[in-house]
């Protein structure tokens, strides 16, 4: 087994050493309930408290507007759900068609009638080409009944941007709630939520150096809040059970190291970046960049190799130990290319083969020149195996 | 994620088999770009009538070149009438199993086979040219979900979509997959709608009640069983205006669900002559 080169930090990341120490002790001697009264149990609560302090301010928001779920799927499940529980004279979501499952799928599910439960009317606003949506359609698709905008900050499998600060802004003026799916981007760039005008955002762990199965829900002051997971009054009644105090206090370490990361991290990941998307592009034929060329998160790139098929492209990198993701049919657990490349419109001849690298603040420039040099030759060689392309590759030299 | 054997990895990784023959004897090409696999395969006869070589181009993941490798390995120096008689489970066992929902691709090892030696002796391939297409996605036909129903004895449809690919895009055929099922293994398929007798002469106003009617009853159960939805917006002489809400707007192939199965319906039990479209925006499910 050759020496693992981990490019699929949109999926998950490698638990950061200084996050392992930190929750380390709540595994061991620490483990008493933060609810109890005694002094064992209550002297976690102040642990708890120190983590949503960190991740607060690593939002720029305050610590009594965190609360900790058990991941990104149901803290969107989670502000979904109480945005149409706390207004229940409003039946009209907004969403968009890039949207993560976790998001995509909830709200088409309220979205389709059912015996015993609500109906919802479902915008789902489309994005162009680049990936891009556009702030038009969303002010259009605005009515008196609607009861949430739900646009994510980033989207996973491209990194295209959206405009949250002009979504927050409008649906502000229209008196609409706002939700984020940020899973993407925190961590990734700096936010923060004293300036952008968002009522809700998600967000995960596991995607920026803490564990899987912890991740937090924004809910701005003043935001009328209605329990996903009702129990015990643990987050200020606003989700029951336990907290998962060693993730929780991992959750908090892992903020603390992407704030003073955050300052210069970025570039240096932006700039490995771009040294493997260009390299691929230059390198070669048929290489399409999936997504806007600038307005992107700094560690992803999607790029499709036309006439050759995603999951036979990493099942090769496989072999020199390089882990990436693919929209391909085959490995997007169904038997039709991503959702995010069908609604850009990127032709099926070119989503079949699209892969996503997706960096992190441990990959290095030698782990990207490995790429370079080993990419070429697995498109070359499958494209010889295809009966497709052979004409139109030969046409565009 | 990949639960593939040793022998799979090796025929993907180094297959012996690809490339092209001049002039075959045998030539043909199943599935397409757009479905996600395609398979094409070339066979050259020695005097005697066998096998001498065969190449295959294939575009698809890691197991359908797999099986394409397979399939050539295995009809080498056999006569057509030998070759024939090969099936997917042949080509699966060659390979020390495939993934359950990986059959699909040994399939379309067998189907470019027998596509290949059907056009060799100028008889139509009835896989793919008789028979209905049931699964619009991927453009299956009646007769190969009858034959891997039959053959492996499937009784669910995600079988058959494991097997055939059918029913694995929109999902508007899982109705009818599921009748050829009951069809293969015995009882008989739910009682069919009785087609009402056409009025020959209808006003407008009763043709746009009996288009809604057909559309309440008959149509939109079918797309809702399956997460989808259908709207009248207008009706204009035998033009036919509406709306697929749920998973039916933003199915890739929705225009053809749409001209398959609402406009055939409408067309048997209102007015041959109705032409169907969808004005649902296309982004828009409001």
């Amino acid at each position: 087994m050759p020496k693992v080169i981990y490019l699929d930090n949109n999926a998950t990341t490698a638990v950061a050493p200084e996050v392992r120490e930190a929750m380390a002790p709540f595994l061991d001697a620490l483990y008493g309930n933060p609810s109890s009264i005694h002094t064992f149990g209550g002297q976690v609560a102040r642990h708890v408290d120190d983590a949503r302090a960190h991740l607060a301010e690593l939002l720029g928001a305050d610590p009594s507007e965190i609360l900790f779920t058990s991941c990104g799927t149901e803290s969107d499940n989670a502000a979904i759900r109480s945005a149409l529980a706390t207004q229940p004279d409003r039946h009209h979501i907004i969403t968009s068609r890039v949207e993560h499952p976790a998001v995509l799928n909830l709200v088409r599910l309220l979205g389709t009638p059912g015996p015993g439960r609500t109906h919802y009317r479902v915008t789902e606003l489309g994005v162009d080409a680049q990936g891009m949506m556009n702030l038009a359609d969303l002010e259009k698709a605005l009515d008196d009944d609607t009861a949430l905008v739900s646009i994510m900050w980033a989207n996973n499998e491209t990194g295209v941007l959206f405009p949250v600060e002009e979504i927050g802004a409008l649906c502000r003026r229209r008196g609409v709630l706002f939700h984020t799916d940020a899973v993407q981007a925190v961590g990734k760039l700096p936010i923060d939520l004293s300036k952008t005008p968002v009522d809700m955002l998600s967000l995960s762990g596991h995607k920026w150096h803490a564990p899987k199965g912890v991740g937090a829900l924004y809910v701005r002051r003043g935001t009328r809040f209605s329990p996903f997971i009702v129990g015990g009054h643990q987050e200020h009644n606003r989700r029951g059970g336990t907290e998962s105090v060693p993730l929780v206090v991992a959750l908090g370490q892992a903020a603390e190291l992407a704030r003073k990361r955050l300052r210069d991290e970025p570039t240096r990941i932006r700039a490995l970046r771009d040294r493997l998307e260009r390299g691929i592009l230059a390198s070669t034929p048929g290489a399409i960049l999936n997504g806007h060329p600038t307005e992107r998160l700094p560690n992803t790139t999607n790029i499709s190799f036309e006439f050759v098929e995603g999951e036979a492209i990493l099942l090769m990198l496989d072999q020199h130990g390089i882990c990436a993701s693919s929209g391909s049919a085959c490995t997007s657990g169904s038997l039709e290319p991503s959702h995010v490349m069908r609604a850009m419109g990127v032709p099926f001849t070119a989503a079949h083969g699209s892969i996503r690298f997706s960096l992190s603040i441990y990959n290095t420039e030698d782990e990207i020149n490995t790429v370079l040099e080993v990419l070429p030759p697995i498109i070359r060689r499958l494209r010889e195996i295809s009966p497709f392309g052979r004409d139109q590759l030969a046409a565009a030299k | 994620m990949w639960d593939y054997t040793d022998k799979v990895k090796d025929h993907f990784l180094h297959p012996r088999n690809t490339g092209e023959i001049p002039q075959p004897d045998l030539d043909a090409t199943v599935g397409n770009i757009t479905c996600g696999d395609a398979l094409r395969l070339m066979v050259r006869l020695d005097k005697a009538g066998r096998i001498a070589d065969a190449k295959f181009q294939t575009f698809g993941c890691a197991s359908a070149i797999a099986s394409s490798d397979a399939l050539i390995e295995l009809i080498k120096g056999k006569t057509l009438a030998e070759a024939e008689r090969i099936t997917n489970d042949d080509i699966a066992r060659y390979l020390g199993g495939l993934p359950e929902a990986k059959m699909h691709c040994s399939v379309m090892g067998m189907e470019a086979l027998q596509k290949a030696i059907a056009r060799y002796r100028k008889q139509p391939f009835e896989l793919e040219e008789e028979g209905q297409i049931v699964c619009r996605c991927f453009g299956v036909t009646d007769r190969l979900i009858e034959k891997v129903v039959r053959e492996h004895n499937l009784h669910t449809v995600e079988e058959v979509t494991h097997y055939t690919k059918a029913g694995g895009g929109c999902g508007g055929c899982h109705r009818e997959i599921e009748a050829l099922i009951a069809k293969v293994h015995g009882p008989p398929p739910a009682k069919a709608a009785k087609p009402p007798a056409r009025e020959p002469a209808m006003t407008n106003l009763q043709r746009i009640n009996r288009i809604q009617e057909v559309i309440e009853n008959e149509i939109r159960p079918l797309l809702q069983a399956d997460g989808g939805d259908v709207d009248l917006v207008d009706v204009d002489g035998k033009n036919v205006q509406v709306a697929f809400r749920g998973h039916c707007a933003w199915c890739p192939v929705s225009d053809v669900t749409l001209k398959g199965a609402v406009q055939a319906k409408l067309r048997e039990l209102v007015d041959p002559d109705i032409v169907v479209e969808d004005v649902g925006e296309r982004f828009t499910q409001a």
